[in-house]
């Protein structure tokens, strides 16, 4: 190779490698835009407005004096409700992964023809709006609904018993409102398992249900944190389940948030806000590492 | 105690039928594989012979028949009870296990003791023992193999259950792995169960062919039987290349089958073909054809077709293949070995076939002519 030929192709071959990362510089402009407009500025905001002066009102403004104090107070304040609501969302997340593993299974492995039907109907419900169903269970766990009727009759329920308004009523209406969000990543996960897989663990002495010990849900991992995240963070924010679905002593932090918010209580509402998204990204970092699937980060 | 005729652990299989549907992909198989033995069950895709493997691991129910393991009936075993142990086709490695726990899985799950000095000898064996801690993505399809086969041998099953086990891999490394392969089953002693569709892996690892075709077993023995003694138009098409001429028995004397083909005599021995009376097809390989200039003279007591004309001339170069049109339209192919004697016959030439009588094979007429015939399709 001649020292021109050298000297022609290399600034091309340089000059279109940098015309390349240009094109992706400019491609991620504009989601970085919005991340910077819709997620940093509101959380600077959030927090700064968490140090406010509580003081101050709406009508007379906020003063910002770096008011740590806040923090301390509600975390006081609203202990029960932060342990409530982690509690709850565990709850649902558990009746989610004991009813959504079956199912999302079933879809991988056992549905055929029906498959693609079956998911249909797992996310059919998102059709209708997220209060409408959580309305909807409103009646249907109403003291005068055939379940209740039902269980007051085999005495699972005594005579003035309730299921609407109790602990129960709110998990139930969590774990219903977020089993898509854990059967979808499940399903994902699962079907990518080679079902010769389970037939070399058979053939290698395991049992089925060694098989899905040691090869199953291993591969299913993925899936399996993806759906706990995807069902446990927004079920311990959430507020409209404990709201139509509880009493007021089943209220959540998203409850206390939003009352807060409305009562004019801006800098504890948001120093509230930050803790649990604090609390969140701790739990979310922990468990992520304990699962062993950093890949997911 | 034993009786003195008892069985060795032959794997024997009676009336063995699968039924898919109305389909019947394995049709009242009989069969006997000797301890020890290096089996091929060799056939086309779609000829049960996968179905029957399967059935023997236990990954698929018969549907009637027996499979027994010495004397042991195994039919109704679930498939982590019995001593059979499987090296898949696509090998099945677990993505998320290192090659040491994926060799090792099967002493966990029989809750052996000294797993690791186990397995770092199976490594040793299979020259995998530096790669212990690697994942099976990391490791190429060569290696992916041997994995699978010290997975499945490690477990010191009765029998294994190879299941195209190098359909994965290019030529050279297959050849290699064949060689690989033999020497394993040697120094382990195990039967070994192979299914292919190739057949020169078949005749070249197996002791013991076993040729399958739409569920039935077509003939079985070892590969030279096979090749030079084929019982039916499809084993003589499948194993190797074979030219089967239209002719009728005319006579049998002792020591020859005398046969009439398109107006020439040949002849043909007794008692190693299908068929010996009547109509038949005359089969002779085409590496047993010698060309000579028509008109003359062979060797005596040779088999001769005469007045050929060569439509084609291949040159392979370690061969000539030529193809002859007789005087009756059929075209004969013809493999003739570059011995540098004389120079190549050319398009056009007029030649004369001959061969010994020896080589020659009768079929019955009744068989498809074309059956067995690889298509390149078809694989």
């Amino acid at each position: 190779m001649s020292a021109a030929s050298l000297l022609s192709t290399t600034p091309v071959a340089s000059a279109s490698k940098r015309g390349a990362s240009r094109t992706a510089y400019i491609l991620l402009l504009l989601p970085l835009l919005w991340l910077f407009v819709f997620f940093v500025i509101p959380l600077v905001s959030l927090v700064s407005t968490s140090l406010y002066d509580p003081a101050g009102s709406l009508e007379t403004g906020y003063a910002m004096t770096g008011h740590v104090q806040n923090y301390v107070s509600v975390l006081a304040d609203y202990r029960s409700h932060i342990l409530r609501s982690f509690a709850y969302a565990a709850a649902a997340t558990i009746a989610c992964i004991v009813l959504g593993y079956p199912l999302a299974y079933a879809i991988a492995f056992k549905a055929g023809r029906w498959k693609n039907l079956m998911l249909v109907a797992v996310i059919a419900p998102f059709f209708t709006s997220f209060l409408i169903r959580t309305l909807s269970w409103q009646m249907l766990l109403g003291d005068q609904a055939w379940f209740a009727d039902a269980l007051r009759f085999v005495h699972i329920l005594g005579p003035d018993g309730h299921l609407l308004a109790t602990p129960f009523a709110v998990v139930t209406g969590l774990t219903y409102n977020f089993l898509p969000f854990m059967v979808l990543p499940l399903y994902t996960s699962l079907e990518k398992v080679d079902p010769r897989l389970m037939e070399a663990g058979s053939d290698l002495y395991a049992s089925p249900i060694t098989t899905f010990a040691k090869v199953t849900l291993p591969l299913s991992m993925p899936g399996l944190v993806a759906g706990t995240l995807l069902t446990f963070i927004p079920a311990a924010g959430d507020y409209i389940n404990a709201e139509l679905l509880g009493n007021p002593r089943t209220q959540m932090i998203g409850n206390v948030i939003q009352n807060l918010f409305e009562g004019g209580s801006y800098p504890e509402a948001a120093a509230l806000s930050v803790t649990l998204m604090a609390v969140i990204v701790v739990m979310v970092l922990v468990y992520i590492r304990r699962a062993g699937t950093e890949e997911l980060l | 105690m034993s009786l003195p005729d008892a069985p060795a652990d032959d794997l024997v299989l009676e009336g063995l039928t699968k039924k898919f549907g109305t389909f019947v992909a394995v049709d009242d198989l009989d069969l006997t594989v000797p301890q020890g033995a290096f089996f091929a069950l060799l056939g086309p895709s779609g000829c049960g012979k996968t179905t029957t493997l399967r059935m023997v691991a236990g990954l698929e129910d018969a549907t009637s028949g027996t499979i027994r393991l010495g004397s042991d009936d195994i039919t109704h075993r679930k498939p982590y009870r019995r001593p059979v142990n499987t090296v898949f086709q696509s090998y099945a490695l677990f993505p998320h296990l290192t090659i040491f726990e994926n060799v090792a899985f099967g002493l966990r799950r029989q809750g052996r003791k000294d797993v690791k000095g186990a397995v770092d000898d199976m490594l040793e064996l299979v020259e995998l023992g530096e790669y212990a801690g690697r994942k099976p993505a990391q490791l190429s399809g060569g290696q992916q193999q041997r994995v699978a086969l010290a997975r499945a041998l490690i477990n010191r099953p009765q029998v294994l259950l190879l299941d195209e086990p190098l359909g994965a891999l290019d030529l050279k490394l297959r050849r290699q792995m064949q060689i690989e392969l033999k020497r394993i089953q040697v120094e382990v002693g195990i039967t070994f169960v192979h299914v292919t569709h190739d057949q020169e892996e078949a005749m070249t690892m197996a002791d013991t062919v076993a040729v399958m075709n739409a569920g039935v077993i077509e003939q079985m023995g070892s590969p030279i039987e096979l090749y030079e003694h084929p019982n039916t138009t499809f084993v003589a098409n499948f194993l190797g290349q074979s030219n089967l001429i239209c002719g009728t028995v005319v006579a049998t004397s002792g020591a020859r089958v005398h046969v009439e083909v398109e107006g020439a005599k040949v002849q043909a021995p007794p008692g190693v073909s299908g068929t010996e009376s009547g109509e038949v097809w005359v089969g002779v390989r085409p590496e047993k054809l010698n060309l000579s200039e028509a008109g003359s003279e062979p060797d005596g007591g040779s088999n001769v077709l005469r007045d050929g004309r060569v439509t084609d001339v291949s040159f392979i170069g370690v061969s000539t293949q030529y193809i002859a049109r007789m005087p009756w339209g059929q075209e004969l192919m013809v493999f003739e070995q570059n011995t540098g004697a004389r120079s190549p016959y050319r398009v056009g030439d007029a030649v004369d076939l001959h061969w010994s009588p020896d080589h020659t094979f009768l079929l019955d007429p009744a068989q498809d002519v074309t059956a067995g015939v690889e298509r390149e399709d078809a694989l």
